[in-house]
């Protein structure tokens, strides 16, 4: 095909769809270029569904016991197994959903916004901010990151609140350097310099004409810190800090499971991990395609 | 075969591309870049590819190196270089003949050198890589190569690295690291673009004569046709991905058989005598509009100075060496624009003309001086306040690359929009449409453009919302900061003209900041040239580009490429229109 022959369609197309169709057109495209994309949001897509309405969809009551039906293996009636209360392993890992992405997504999504403006003001202005945001930066990332989650959640105290804020703090230096340098780098590009001239304000050029320019980078980092979040909070679950049983969650799970491994009852700690796995994974490969998402120039 | 070909036959040619066809996979399926190219290289010769953007005439050339990226492949065609098929050969084959035997120059020579290398290992990189060197005597020939490339002091240069040297000199040591392996043939990419003219002509000159005393052939691709003009035996002028002409230069100029070709010499500013002649012939628009300049200043500059600090960190200073001196960008600068008049600001990169223009526009805060536009006082404000003053709507400017100047996520009508929603204080939807499909009318943008991305637009559509954008609060001064720099001759001509049109509509008088002299004639009834801060010339611009008064000004206008086949063309031209 020729430059002539699609000129022409194109300039009528986009005379014609509203922003809406041009929007999705884009997110099929996105989709349909990369499969591994496409398998990465179908995956997302169940997870939710699965956290959304998982504790209605379960056979069995996850928090229920059955004394004379501890530790039996996958069969028919309890897919996954049952746990040594007689817990069906299956229901509490379908409920466990729910909990492990509410804390990733939470304790990520304050990283995000929190670090994002951090970073954005540092960029942007410099001075004493950017020098005193930056030492506070370099002081978080001087600790193990995991030692610092458990420090601080056992100093706060062992609620999930806790949890979120911990992961969000740790996971803060990301986001603000990632975003102090795409500010940087665009503080002075020409399109900044004709908002100044069009009248823009400096917050509003920082926040309505930067910010979204630096989107796909941290749309790269917010997928990958999402996989590593759900770690952090299964991790600390399995040391015992943070979600307390009897509560369904992937690392009290895989916690309590290890124990009984090295009798053979493998089942209880290996189907927990593989769903924290799949969740690690699924957002880890979300990342190239988000970021193509929110890029305008992946659009003609 | 064209006749005048045939003296070539006697010998074969160095380098044959025979019916190229380079496709490119895209998005929108596959789109053929180059198709049915045709050329020889005779050995010694210079061979000029001339072409817009979007010609296939980097392609061709990238074709020949074999270093098209991923999505591109060669669909058909041949090409022989000395007896070798160089379109089915493999990685190995080229990469030996890369360097040794075909070299290339880009066109961003600090792109193209390594930056954390000294240039001089980077030269023995390829000496030993060709096996041209051992690595005994490899330090002795880099230097013999910078010293032949004419760099100073070659072995204190051995040791700098890019970033200590201009980029003019950065091209010279790119040219001597193409050159450090003799090879037959060397590709020149747009190797001046970027530079200035004076550094243009030296760069040029030493690839003229290095090509002359090695018996090199050249393959010079470029988009200015003066360049190619001066330096090339042959010109071929290549249009979207097909070779249009192809001709001994001075046949060429003295008849382009071709219409696009005469299109292309017609664009050329050198030959104009005013900006209506840049434009095709069959147009007919009215003569340029008469100017009208009223004796009334509106922008009186006096003693404008810019300094930086000096390089050195907080230890210096605390050692009490503040000896330094400030780096002054702009020493002392004054002059005045009229109402309705066009100053022209010449000077090459470096000179303070950008500082000027962002000082003027409030972009940046003077050291010192004062800015007085319509009688008040501009240093009065801050520039980071200025957003709020009720003169930011009577200064606008247009900026030099069009794409960076609009912001890749909002659409060309939200870039127009933009400062009739912070200025006009405007918020009615409809309202701001209205005025937005009426801006660009005005500046000649297809209203079904409007909801595109800046990516999604050409050069010259991107200029025009640059342009309607900084017009759509009817400002008195407009700052004009190399607007056509980065555009296509013909789409020059074409944006030239909006703006002298605009200029008479609107009544506004420009600024405009170039380090084109040619297009400085057109445009401007003033010129003011400076050089390291300082203004060394000021006047009528038709006086001070036929009788400068100043040296600087002279090397100025004598470094600009001008064969003399087009000077002849403007005689013929004018001779017509007589």
């Amino acid at each position: 095909m020729t430059d002539a022959t699609y000129t022409p369609q194109l300039a009528a197309g986009a005379k014609r769809s509203s922003a809406w169709s041009r929007g999705f057109a884009h997110f099929r495209y996105v989709m349909t270029s990369n499969p591994v994309t496409f398998i990465a949001f179908v995956l997302l897509a169940g997870m939710i569904v699965i956290a959304l309405f998982g504790p209605m969809l379960v056979p069995h009551d996850p928090l229920a016991t059955l004394a004379d039906k501890a530790l039996k293996p996958p069969s028919r009636e309890h897919w996954f197994g049952t746990d040594q209360l007689g817990r069906d392993v299956f229901s509490r890992v379908i409920v466990a959903t729910r909990l492990d992405l509410l804390i990733s997504v939470s304790a990520v999504a304050l990283s995000f916004f929190v670090g994002a403006a951090m970073g954005a003001c540092a960029g942007y202005w410099g001075g004493w901010f950017d020098k005193l945001s930056g030492r506070l930066l370099d002081t978080i990332m001087a600790f193990p990151l995991f030692v610092l989650a458990m420090g601080i959640v056992a100093a706060a105290g062992n609620t999930i609140q806790n949890i979120v804020i911990a992961t969000a703090i740790i996971n803060l230096p990301f986001y603000a350097r990632v975003a102090r340098a795409e500010v940087s780098i665009r503080r002075n590009a020409g399109y900044v310099q004709a908002a100044r001239l069009s009248g823009n304000s400096e917050l509003r050029i920082l926040i309505w004409k930067i910010l979204p320019n630096t989107l796909p980078p941290m749309m790269v980092q917010l997928s990958l810190n999402m996989g590593w979040a759900i770690l952090n909070a299964a991790g600390l679950s399995f040391i015992g800090l943070g979600v307390r049983p009897p509560t369904a969650e992937w690392g009290i799970m895989v916690a309590e499971g290890a124990n009984y491994i090295v009798s053979g009852e493998w089942w209880l700690a290996l189907f927990p991990g593989a769903a924290l796995m799949l969740a690690v994974f699924t957002f880890n490969l979300l990342g190239d395609g988000l970021r193509d998402l929110v890029d305008p120039q992946r659009r003609t | 075969m064209s006749p005048q070909l045939t003296g070539h036959l006697h010998n074969p040619p160095l380098l044959a591309v025979h019916d190229l066809c380079v496709e490119f996979a895209t998005r929108k399926g596959t789109v053929t870049a180059v198709r049915s190219v045709n050329l020889q290289v005779a050995k010694g010769e210079t061979l000029g590819i001339v072409g817009e953007s979007g010609s296939g005439k980097s392609v061709t050339s990238y074709a020949v190196m074999r270093i098209l990226d991923r999505a591109g492949r060669i669909a058909a065609g041949k090409i022989e270089f000395g007896g070798m098929q160089l379109h089915d050969a493999d990685e190995a084959m080229m990469s030996d003949l890369r360097g040794r035997e075909i070299s290339m120059i880009f066109q961003n020579p600090r792109a193209a050198l390594n930056p954390i290398r000294p240039v001089g290992k980077q030269i023995e990189d390829v000496l030993i890589r060709h096996a041209q060197a051992t690595h005994d005597q490899a330090k002795r020939k880099a230097i013999e190569a910078l010293a032949k490339v004419r760099i100073r002091d070659p072995e204190a240069r051995y040791h700098a690295y890019p970033f200590e040297l201009s980029g003019g000199m950065c091209q010279r040591v790119v040219i001597a690291i193409a050159l450090a392996c003799k090879p037959q043939l060397l590709i020149a990419d747009e190797p001046t673009t970027g530079l200035d003219v004076t550094t243009q002509r030296a760069v040029m000159e030493l690839v003229r004569e290095l090509t002359r005393s090695e018996g090199m052939s050249t393959l010079l691709i470029t988009h200015d046709l003066g360049l190619a003009g001066e330096y090339c035996d042959r010109i071929i002028v290549m249009e979207k991905g097909g070779v249009v002409e192809q001709q001994d230069t001075a046949k060429l100029f003295a008849a382009p058989a071709h219409p696009y070709t005469r299109r292309l010499i017609r664009s050329t500013p050198h030959a104009a005598r005013n900006i209506r002649d840049l434009l095709p012939e069959d147009l007919r628009l009215p003569p340029p509009p008469l100017l009208s300049v009223s004796d009334e200043p509106l922008l009186e500059v006096k003693d404008l100075v810019k300094e930086y600090a000096p390089p050195g960190g907080l230890l210096q200073r605390l050692r009490g060496r503040g000896g330094a001196k400030p780096f002054r960008a702009v020493d002392g600068i004054s002059f005045s624009i009229a109402r309705g008049e066009s100053v022209g600001l010449v000077g090459e990169s470096g000179c303070g003309k950008s500082t000027t223009s962002a000082m003027v526009m409030r972009l940046l805060d003077a050291t010192s001086g004062s800015i007085c536009f319509k009688g008040g006082e501009l240093t009065a404000v801050p520039a980071g306040e200025f957003a709020r003053s009720p003169l930011r709507r009577e200064l606008q400017m247009v900026f030099q690359d069009p794409h960076e100047s609009l912001n890749p996520r909002s659409t060309a009508a939200q870039s127009i929009a933009d400062p009739l929603l912070r200025l006009e204080g405007m918020s009615d939807a409809a309202a701001i449409r209205d005025r937005v499909e009426a801006l660009a009318s005005q500046v000649g943008l297809p209203l079904e453009l409007l909801d595109r991305l800046p990516h999604q637009l050409s050069g010259g559509q991107k200029a025009r919302v640059g342009i309607a954008r900084a017009i759509a609060t009817r400002p008195e001064l407009l700052i004009l900061d190399e607007p056509t720099a980065a555009l296509d001759v013909s789409v020059q001509a074409v944006v030239l003209n909006l703006l002298a049109d605009l200029k008479a509509e609107f009544g506004m008088s420009y600024l405009f900041v170039s380090h084109d002299l040619e297009v400085v004639r057109l445009l401007c009834d003033r010129v003011i040239v400076m050089r390291a801060g300082r203004i060394v010339e000021e006047g009528p611009a038709a006086r001070v580009l036929s009788e400068p008064q100043a040296e600087y000004t002279r090397e100025l206008l004598a470094a600009i490429p001008r064969p003399a086949h087009l000077a002849g063309h403007a005689a013929a031209t004018r001779a017509v229109n007589a």
